[in-house]
C-alpha cells in the first residue's frame, strides 16, 4: 500500500471535517462570506479568515480560534453559506467550534455575556422545559451582574402582558431532565 | 373546519403574545381550529444548538414526536425560530437514520418524521388566502416593508421556502388586503436575533440599518413574521435610535395583525396594544 | 501451418532494466509455431525494422510480434516495415513490454514471466489474424461550417483559401457573432470591428463560401467525407436577390421597441431589421415574432415603402439539402442570465449590467455612440465597479470552470472607461488575476498602475440599489477580510461564459459528445483539441469552452487545416479495424437474425439494413449491416449480438480467446 501517499490528517480543521463534514481546504478565500456578514466588522476574526486559519493546521492558529470572540459573535443567520460558492457550511463549522471551546474551557472573556445568556436560557428550559423569560432575564443578570440593564423595559413587559410571573411548565420534566442528562450533561 | 397542529412555542405565550393572539384571531376567522401540541417544550433555540448538537436536535424532536403521537400530520409555527429549528431537525433526522435512532432513544419517544411544518405563511397561503378578498372591510393602504430575516429563507436548501434573496410571499399576500409593499434592500439581513439580551448594542446596530432603510423607502409600517425580530425590531427600538441618533417611530407588526386589521378584527384582539412602538392605524 | 518471428526490443534500457529480454526472447523461441526469435536494443530505429525484414524473407514469417512499446507510439511503424517486406502489415502485432510491465514494475523473475506471458498472448492472437486492408472512402470536398463568429469566419476562409468549397451557416441575420459586439480588444485595444468587418466582408465576397444567413442545421446524416446536412433556412420574409438593403422599410417600421439583440438589450430595433449597420449580408428580416403584420394582420408599411418590391410576407422556412465531407462546429458562447444573480440584483437594477453591455457602452458603434453613460438614466458615472468571477467559479450555481477571458476584458473595461472618463474611479473586485497569455499580464498592471484602477481582492457579497446609487458590499481579503462598501453608480459583471442556448440538441443532432455544461468536447484534451469523437466533424473557438479570439482564430486555422487535410486525398483510407456482419452460404446467408438489438447500442449510427433478394426481388431475409465510413470499432454491438454474428476485424473473438487461452493454458 502506498500508505506514504497520503498524510495523516490531524489537528482542529480534522475535528472539523469528521464532525461536521465541512472540508476547509474547499475555501477560496474569496472573501464573499466576510463581505455579506452582518456581524463581520465586530469579529476579531472575519469568517473568511476563519477558514484560512483553519487552512494553515497550526496549533497556535487552532489555539486562537478556539479562544475568538468571533465563533460567539456568530449569529447562525446563514447569510455566508447561501452565498458561498463552494457552498461551505461555514455556521456548522462556528457550532462546532464553539462546543470545542466549552469542552476545553477555552471561551473568551469577550463572549462572557453571550455565553451567560445560553447558559441562563438553557437552565430554564431544563427546569421547566419552556423558556421562563422572566426567569431567564434575573439569572442573566446574576450570572453577569448587569443588573441595571433593561430596568425600564422589565416593567414595560409587564405592564403589556409580555412577561409572567408564574412559569408555565412541561408536565412531564422527567422526560426534559434525561434529555439534558443525556446530551449536554453527559458531556459536561 | 380546519383542524391544524398548533405549536405556538415560548415567545409566543410570554413576550410576544399578540402574535398567538392574532394568529388565532385570524384562523377563528377562517373557520380554522389551532390545536395545541399537548405538553410541548421549547425547541432549545439558539442557546441549545450554539453548545449541543444533540440538545438542539432532542428538543424539537420530542415536540415532533408530540405531534406524531396526538395524530398530528400537520402542524403551523408562526415562530421563524421555532419554524427553522423544527425543521432543521426534521430534515437532519429524516436523512440520518442512526441519528434518528439515538434521538429517539434521548427523548424516550418513536419519531418517524411524518409531521408536515408549515410557517405561518404557508399555512395562510394553504388555508385563507383564496378566500382572503371576500372578508376585507378595511384595506390596509399603507407602504409596507416586508422583513423576513434569516430563519424564514435559510438555509434554503432545507426550507425550500420562497426565494433565498429578495423573497416575495409576503409581499404578494399584503397586497391582497391593500398594502403597497416597498422594494426595500434589507429583507433578509439579520436582525440581531438572539443578542437582544446579550448585545444590545449589536442589535441596535444591525436593528438600526434594517429601520433605517425600510423608512428611507417611505415605509409607514414594517411586517414581520419572526418574535425575535419583532422584539429586536420594536422593543429594542431605543438602542436603535441611539445607534441612528434619531428618532424613528415606524411601527413593527406582524403580518397575522395586518391581515386582521384588513379583516375588521379589533385591535385589542390583534394585541396592537402590547408594542412598544405604538401602532396609530 | 502458421510461422511466427517474435522481435524483443530493449528500449534501451527502457525495457531492458527490468525485463530480462534475452530471456524473453529464448522463451518465445519455444512457443508452438515460433520459428525465429531475437532480440535487439532499438527495435523501431532502422537496423531493427531490417533485422524484421531480412527475417521474414528469411524465414518465410506468416505472422510478427514486436515486444517493445505502446502500440500507440510504434504500431504502424512495424505494420509499414512488414508491408515492404511483403507481409500484410496487419500480420503484425505489438505487445506493450514498456508501459505495460517494464516501467511499472521492479526488476523480479517475475516481471519477465510476466513479459513472457504478454508474448505469449500475442503470439496465439496472431496465429488467428488475416490479412486486412484499408478501407476506401470517397470524399466530398465540400465543408460545413455551422456558426458565422469569428471562429466560422476564420475556418471558412482558411478553408476557401485551400480552394475547397465550403457552406457558411449562421443563425443571425448578420455574421459577425461576439466579436462584432466588441469595442476594443485585449491586450492591444485595437478596434474590434475594424479588424472583424472586412474578414466579414471576404466572406460574402469569397468564390468558395456560400454564406447561408438565418439558417440552421436541421440534420445530419452519413460518415466522414460523405455526411447529408438538411440546412433550415428560416423564412426572412424578403427576396434578398430583390432587396438592395436602402433601408427604407426598417426606417418606417412602427415596431421601434424591440431590444436589440445586438446591442445586448441596452438599444432597440425596428421588426424589420438589419442587426448592425456593418452586417453581412446587409439587407434586412422581418422578426414575425414582433412584427404587426404576423401578430395582429395589419400594418404592411414596410411593403407599402419598399422601392424594389422585396418583401415576401407569404415566404416560409425553407429546407435545402447538401453534401458535404466534413463539418465544423464554431457556433460559440453566451453569458449567463439575469435570474443567475439575485444576490447583484441583475435584471433588477438598470445600472447593474453585463460585461456585454459594456462592451457595447464603449463601443463607437453602440446606442451611447462610445460614451460611458449608465443605462437607467444616461448619466456618466463618476464610479463604477467591476465584479470579475460573476457566475464562473461558482459550484453553488452550477459553474466550477474559470471562464478565462474576464479577467483580462475586465482590465479592459475598466482601462476604457479610465480612458473615457477621468475624474472617474473604478473598482475591481477580484478572486485571482489569471492573465497567462502574450502581453497580458502586463496589460493588467497597465491597467492598475497607470490608469490607477483598484483592483480589491474579494468576491462582492451583494448590491442593493439606494438613492440612485448601488451600494456594493465586499471585503478586502489582503486585509484579513476587512469589510468594504462602496457606493457606485454602475456596476459590471464579468458574467460567466455558458454554452450557447440550443447546444445540447446541436450536438445530439451531429453524434458528438458534450460536457456537463453542454460545450462540445474534442476528441483529446491535448492531442486532439479540433477533432470530436466522430470521425469528419470538427471544433473551433468558444463552443468547446469560454476562449479568447485569439486562441479562438488559432483553433479556427487548426480546424481549417485538418479539413484541408481531408480534402487533399483523393480518397480516405481507414483502418479496417470494424466490425463486421458475418456472411455464409444460402440459404443461411448470415447468423444474422435481424433483430438488430446492434443498431440500439450502436453510439455512432453505423449500423444500417441490407436486404438479401430473391431472383425475383422478392426479400428474403433483412441483416444488419456495418456502414465502413461511420463505424469507429468500439465494439459495443460485438457485446449486444445475441447469435455473434458481429466481429471486430483485427480484434475477432477468436482472436480475443485465443489470447486468453494462451495465459490460461501456460
Amino acid at each position: 500500500m502506498n500508505n506514504h501517499l497520503h498524510h495523516e490528517e490531524r489537528g482542529l480543521a480534522a475535528d472539523v471535517k469528521q464532525t461536521t463534514s465541512v472540508a476547509a481546504e474547499k475555501c477560496y478565500q474569496c472573501g464573499k462570506c466576510s463581505a455579506g456578514c452582518p456581524v463581520a466588522s465586530e469579529m476579531d476574526l472575519p469568517p473568511s479568515l476563519v477558514m484560512r486559519m483553519l487552512q494553515t493546521n497550526r496549533p497556535e492558529n487552532d489555539e486562537k480560534l478556539l479562544r475568538s470572540k468571533t465563533i460567539w459573535l456568530c449569529l447562525s443567520c446563514e447569510m455566508c453559506i447561501s452565498r458561498c460558492p463552494m457552498s461551505i457550511d461555514i455556521p456548522k463549522v462556528m457550532d462546532f467550534l464553539r462546543r470545542r471551546s466549552r469542552d476545553e474551557g477555552k471561551v473568551t472573556d469577550r463572549a462572557k455575556d453571550i455565553v451567560a445568556f445560553h447558559d441562563s436560557f438553557l437552565l430554564s428550559v431544563e427546569k421547566t422545559g419552556k423558556l421562563y423569560e422572566l426567569g431567564l432575564i434575573a439569572a442573566y443578570k446574576m450570572k453577569t451582574l448587569h443588573l441595571m440593564q433593561d430596568v425600564t423595559v422589565a416593567p414595560e413587559m409587564i405592564q403589556k402582558g409580555k412577561l409572567h410571573f408564574i412559569p408555565e411548565m412541561v408536565k412531564n420534566r422527567k422526560n426534559i431532565a434525561q434529555i439534558f442528562k443525556k446530551t449536554i450533561k453527559a458531556k459536561n | 373546519m380546519i383542524k391544524i397542529g398548533f405549536y405556538p412555542g415560548c415567545s409566543l405565550t410570554g413576550s410576544s403574545r399578540e402574535y398567538a393572539e392574532s394568529v388565532i384571531a385570524l384562523c377563528e376567522a377562517f373557520n380554522i381550529e389551532l390545536k395545541q401540541i399537548p405538553d410541548w417544550n421549547c425547541c432549545g433555540a439558539t442557546a441549545a444548538h450554539n453548545l449541543d448538537k444533540e440538545l438542539s436536535l432532542a428538543l424539537p424532536a420530542r415536540i415532533l414526536a408530540l405531534a406524531e403521537q396526538n395524530g398530528m400530520t400537520e402542524i403551523v409555527v408562526p415562530c421563524a425560530a421555532c419554524y427553522n429549528r423544527l425543521s432543521v431537525t426534521e430534515h437532519t433526522l429524516n436523512a440520518d437514520e442512526q441519528l434518528r435512532a439515538r434521538i429517539s432513544e434521548i427523548i424516550e419517544m418513536p419519531y418517524e418524521g411524518t409531521v408536515k411544518i408549515l410557517n405561518v405563511i404557508q399555512m395562510l397561503q394553504k388555508y385563507v388566502v383564496n378566500e382572503l378578498a371576500n372578508k376585507i372591510v378595511a384595506p390596509f393602504d399603507h407602504k409596507v416593508a416586508c422583513y423576513y430575516g434569516c430563519l424564514l429563507v435559510r438555509p434554503h436548501e432545507i426550507l425550500q421556502f420562497d426565494r433565498v434573496e429578495d423573497p416575495q410571499t409576503i409581499d404578494e399576500m399584503l397586497k391582497l388586503v391593500g398594502a403597497q409593499p416597498v422594494d426595500w434592500a434589507f429583507k433578509t439581513e439579520c436582525c440581531g436575533a438572539g443578542f437582544s439580551v446579550s448585545q444590545p448594542d449589536i442589535v441596535g446596530k444591525l436593528s438600526g440599518k434594517i429601520v433605517k432603510d425600510a423608512v428611507d423607502r417611505g415605509a409607514e409600517a414594517m411586517v414581520v413574521a419572526c418574535p425575535m425580530c419583532h422584539a429586536n425590531l420594536d422593543m429594542r427600538r431605543p438602542a436603535i435610535n441611539s445607534y441612528l441618533k434619531t428618532t424613528i417611530d415606524i411601527p413593527v407588526l406582524y403580518v397575522t395583525q395586518v391581515l386582521g386589521l384588513a379583516l375588521g378584527i379589533s385591535r385589542e384582539k390583534l394585541g396592537l396594544q402590547r408594542h412598544f412602538v405604538p401602532v396609530k392605524f | 501451418m502458421s510461422r511466427i518471428g517474435v522481435f524483443v526490443c530493449h528500449c534501451g534500457e527502457n525495457i531492458s532494466a527490468t525485463v530480462d529480454v534475452e530471456k524473453v526472447a529464448q522463451a518465445a523461441a519455444g512457443f508452438d509455431d515460433v520459428v525465429h526469435s531475437v532480440d535487439y536494443k532499438y527495435m523501431c530505429s532502422d537496423p531493427g525494422q531490417t533485422l524484421i525484414k531480412q527475417a521474414i524473407k528469411e524465414h518465410n514469417l506468416t505472422g510478427v510480434v514486436v515486444a517493445a512499446c505502446s502500440p500507440r507510439m510504434h504500431e504502424p511503424t512495424f505494420r509499414k516495415a512488414c508491408a515492404e517486406a511483403g507481409l500484410n502489415g496487419y500480420m503484425c502485432e505489438m505487445t506493450n513490454l514498456r508501459e505495460h510491465c517494464s516501467w511499472v514494475h521492479d526488476r523480479t523473475e517475475e516481471t519477465t514471466e510476466k513479459a513472457i506471458d504478454l508474448v505469449r498472448m500475442l503470439v496465439e492472437k496472431v496465429k488467428n489474424n488475416k490479412p486486412l486492408e484499408p478501407i476506401l472512402v470517397p470524399i466530398t470536398k465540400t465543408a460545413l461550417v455551422i456558426g458565422g463568429g469569428i471562429a466560422g469566419i476564420q475556418t471558412s476562409l482558411d478553408i476557401a483559401n485551400c480552394g475547397h468549397k465550403v457552406i457558411l451557416v449562421e443563425k443571425e441575420p448578420s455574421i459577425g457573432g461576439h466579436m462584432s459586439q466588441l469595442s476594443e480588444t485585449f491586450p492591444t485595444l485595437d478596434c474590434s470591428q475594424c479588424i472583424l468587418t472586412p474578414r466579414m466582408v471576404e466572406v460574402a465576397q469569397h468564390p468558395n463560401i456560400e454564406l447561408i444567413t438565418y439558417a440552421e442545421l436541421d440534420s445530419l446524416e452519413g460518415y466522414i467525407g460523405n455526411f447529408k446536412a438538411k440546412i433550415r433556412k428560416k423564412a426572412k420574409s424578403v427576396d434578398h436577390s430583390v432587396c438592395t438593403g436602402c433601408g427604407d422599410c426598417w426606417g418606417k417600421c412602427p415596431s421601434k421597441k424591440i431590444p436589440s439583440e445586438f446591442n445586448a438589450g441596452l438599444g432597440s430595433r425596428t421588426a424589420i431589421y438589419v442587426p448592425f449597420p456593418q452586417a453581412v449580408p446587409n439587407k434586412p428580416v422581418i422578426d414575425k415574432s414582433n412584427c404587426n403584420y404576423y401578430q395582429k394582420g395589419k400594418c404592411k408599411i414596410c411593403e407599402k415603402f419598399c422601392k424594389p418590391g422585396a418583401i415576401r410576407f407569404d415566404q416560409e422556412d425553407e429546407i435545402v439539402e447538401a453534401e458535404v465531407g466534413a463539418v465544423v462546429v464554431t457556433t460559440g458562447f453566451d453569458v449567463v442570465k439575469p435570474e443567475f444573480f439575485p444576490e447583484y440584483g441583475y435584471g433588477k437594477y438598470k445600472d447593474v449590467i453585463t460585461g456585454l453591455q459594456f462592451e457595447r457602452l464603449a463601443s463607437a458603434s453602440g446606442p451611447t455612440l462610445g460614451e460611458i453613460r449608465r443605462p437607467s438614466d444616461e448619466k456618466v458615472p463618476e464610479k463604477v465597479v467591476f465584479i470579475a468571477c460573476a457566475g464562473s467559479r461558482d459550484p453553488a450555481k452550477g459553474i466550477n470552470y474559470c471562464s478565462k477571458i474576464c479577467c483580462m476584458y475586465t482590465a479592459k473595461h475598466a482601462m476604457l472607461y479610465q480612458h473615457k472618463v477621468h475624474t472617474g474611479k473604478s473598482f475591481v473586485f477580484y478572486m485571482d488575476i489569471r492573465a497567462a497569455g502574450k502581453n497580458y499580464d502586463e496589460f493588467v498592471r497597465r491597467a492598475i498602475e497607470e490608469d490607477k484602477v483598484n483592483y480589491i481582492r474579494g468576491r462582492v457579497s451583494t448590491v442593493y440599489e439606494k438613492d440612485g446609487k448601488l451600494i456594493v458590499k465586499g471585503a478586502d481579503t489582503l486585509m484579513n477580510g476587512e469589510p468594504i462598501e462602496i457606493e457606485a453608480d454602475m456596476v459590471v459583471l464579468a458574467s460567466a461564459g455558458i454554452s450557447n442556448p440550443g447546444s445540447e440538441e446541436l450536438a445530439q443532432k451531429l453524434h458528438v459528445s458534450y460536457d456537463r455544461y453542454k460545450f462540445f468536447a474534442e476528441a483529446h484534451p491535448k492531442l486532439k483539441p479540433v477533432e470530436t469523437n466522430t470521425a469528419g466533424i470538427f471544433l473551433a473557438g468558444a463552443c468547446q469552452a469560454p476562449k479568447d479570439i485569439p486562441e479562438t482564430v488559432g483553433m479556427a486555422s487548426g480546424a481549417a487545416s485538418k479539413v484541408a487535410a481531408l480534402f487533399s486525398q483523393p480518397e480516405l483510407k481507414r483502418e479496417p479495424l470494424i466490425a463486421v456482419v458475418n456472411r455464409q452460404m444460402p440459404p443461411v446467408f448470415s447468423s444474422c437474425v435481424g433483430c438488430f438489438l446492434c443498431e440500439t447500442a450502436c453510439p455512432y449510427n453505423a449500423i444500417g439494413r441490407e436486404e438479401i433478394k430473391d431472383r425475383n426481388g422478392n426479400v428474403i431475409k433483412t441483416l444488419a449491416r456495418v456502414n465502413e465510413g461511420l463505424c469507429q470499432g468500439c465494439g459495443t454491438c460485438v457485446a449486444f449480438c445475441r447469435t455473434k454474428s458481429i466481429d471486430i476485424q483485427g480484434f475477432s473473438n477468436e482472436q480475443m480467446y485465443s489470447e486468453v487461452m494462451a495465459l490460461l493454458n501456460d
